[in-house]
């Protein structure tokens, strides 16, 4: 075949698969959301916005978002520069810590559940130690923090791996000779870190942290899991409105909001960390 | 730095280390295999208290959970599901990854700003206007349907993989297999293919577990033919806690497996898709 036609036809399957499967239902669902009783309207946006539960589930996910990733940030920077300097049992390490990427939101809930439910791990582990004689329930609407807490700690055991996985690779891209020469010109570990690893880190960062985000704007899973109706959250109410409902209308909208919140956190994030023009490793 | 510590202090640097490796490895372990002890305890163990923190092997759990109405029926739907979604995405996604490494075309930027569009917006969202599309095709409710929109969200996954194990494999080992008689095709089947099949294999696996672990699109488009998940999130409120906790364990279970065949490639495929 010519070879000037090849990579398009080569290209063609997936372009094919994204529009039907993505740009299409795309344009469908901003259609949905703004069309109410057959004409173009805000209704539903209106309405989705001035529920009760609109505040609170918004709020759940902007402050559990807020708590989750920076941890996660920080968990993953301080294992990928550990295992960089590891010489023994890379790989094994490596491994274990990457074990929660192949883990559904769902599963990482119900492991959590079995700490955090009432004849669970962390009841027995505080009675063993006599801090308790009784179990107490503790996913319950009596302790909102428990609750968020417990949705928190899943979501950085879960998630953390996806960040490790992002920034041990783009680690390893940084040639060893940066580091020889901070080490020639006496500066400590923890200056090497600030001025060499960090600022060359910049497009693993943001991967890591626009694909973080993103995803943490989508926790829906792991709230059913943990906090059932306790903790609305935006996709939550998202799933509420398509079946319980059965209002695909202010369904579309609610995606459209999700949608909205994630494109501006993604704009933040590529500006904040953005890479000077030119600039490569 | 290293020259002017003094010896206690790099022995106490050192222990500080390996005491964090350590802590991190149980965090990852603990929580498993606290859900480990649950399947394989007693239905009625599971709700006891104070827990056993050692497994009792008893396979009530895991056996209630087999002869569970529904449960071995959604438990297939999900294999197939996802084995579906492995074949379609790697058939889908590695010809446009080879066009990737070895072609400079016009609109390679805009295909690549399609690809990386894909992964920066909430995909499963968009279960909720396919589930009208699927109802008017027929398509509501199959394996086949839920299939397709998991190949969607693993296609990016797919394209940058591949194409990250093709530009891995020099062009010059294709261009002397076309001096020494191959045809383009020949070339990549005898030269390429065997190389990169390894690899291959890893982004099919990645594939598999994208699809495995998907909940929310599985939800929205099933009704009668529930995958795992799906089955799962619906019996949250319902079903009695000891079939969650084997549940869960089934659906970790892959997870394990799936880490340890493709740990190899995880970096590498990250390394290049960064760019």
């Amino acid at each position: 075949m010519n070879a000037r036609f090849l990579p398009y036809v080569l290209i063609a399957p997936v372009t094919f698969f994204l529009c039907v499967f993505f740009l299409y239902p795309f344009v469908l669902v901003a259609n949905q959301a703004f069309t109410a009783d057959g004409g173009y309207t805000m209704e539903n946006f209106r309405e989705v916005v001035s529920d009760w539960k609109f505040p609170i589930s918004l709020q759940n996910t902007l402050l559990l978002a807020a708590a989750v990733v920076p941890v996660q940030l920080a968990l993953a920077l301080l294992m990928a520069t550990m295992v960089n300097r590891m010489q023994k049992g890379r790989d094994l390490i490596l491994y274990v810590w990457t074990i929660p990427l192949g883990i559904s939101d769902l599963a990482a809930g119900i492991i959590w559940l079995a700490i955090f439910e009432q004849s669970g791990f962390l009841n027995s582990m505080l009675d063993a130690v006599g801090v308790i004689d009784k179990p107490a329930n503790l996913l319950t609407y009596q302790n909102p923090w428990i609750v968020f807490l417990a949705i928190a700690l899943a979501e950085i055991w879960r998630a953390t791996a996806i960040m490790l996985v992002i920034l041990v690779a783009g680690i390893g891209l940084i040639p060893k000779e940066y580091y020889e020469a901070a080490e020639v010109f006496g500066a400590s570990k923890w200056k090497q870190f600030l001025r060499i690893t960090l600022p060359l880190l910049r497009p693993s960062l943001q991967t890591a942290l626009v694909l973080r985000v993103i995803l943490a704007f989508e926790i829906f899973a792991v709230v059913a899991a943990l906090g059932g109706t306790l903790f609305p959250v935006l996709m939550s109410e998202t799933y509420a409105y398509q079946f319980d409902l059965l209002n695909s209308g202010a369904a579309a909208a609610m995606a459209l909001i999700i949608l909205g919140i994630s494109i501006a956190a993604t704009l933040v994030i590529l500006r904040a960390l953005r890479v000077p023009k030119g600039a490569t490793i | 730095m290293t020259a002017v510590a003094t010896p206690d202090a790099r022995k106490a640097g050192r222990w500080l280390y390996v005491t964090s490796v350590v802590l991190l490895c149980a965090w990852v372990i603990v929580p498993l295999y606290f859900l480990l002890i649950n399947t394989l305890s007693a239905p009625e163990d599971v709700q006891s208290y104070p827990k056993a923190f050692f497994p009792a092997f008893d396979m009530g759990s895991l056996s209630f959970f087999v002869t569970f109405n529904g449960m071995i029926d959604a438990l297939l739907n999900s294999i197939m599901v996802a084995g579906l979604t492995m074949i379609l995405s790697i058939a889908i996604g590695a010809p446009a990854g080879y066009a990737l490494s070895r072609f400079d075309f016009r609109g390679k930027e805009l295909f690549r700003l399609l690809i990386l569009l894909t992964r920066a917006f909430p995909l499963p969202l968009l279960a909720l206007p396919l589930a009208v599309m699927f109802i008017r095709t027929g398509l509501d409710d199959t394996i086949i349907g839920l299939a397709l929109v998991h190949t969607t969200l693993a296609i990016p996954f797919a394209v940058l993989i591949t194409f990250s194990l093709f530009s891995g494999i020099p062009m010059e080992l294709e261009e002397a297999a076309w001096t020494l008689g191959c045809t383009r095709l020949t070339a990549f089947t005898k030269v390429v293919l065997p190389l990169i099949l390894p690899g291959i294999a890893a982004s099919a696996i990645f594939a598999f577990v994208i699809s495995w672990n998907e909940v929310f699109a599985a939800a929205v488009l099933t009704i009668e033919n529930r995958t795992l998940t799906a089955f799962l999130l619906v019996k949250l409120s319902e079903a009695p806690i000891h079939l969650k906790f084997a549940g869960g364990f089934i659906l970790v279970l892959p997870a394990l497996i799936f880490i340890f065949a493709v740990r190899k490639y995880l970096f590498a495929m990250w390394g290049i898709a960064n760019r």
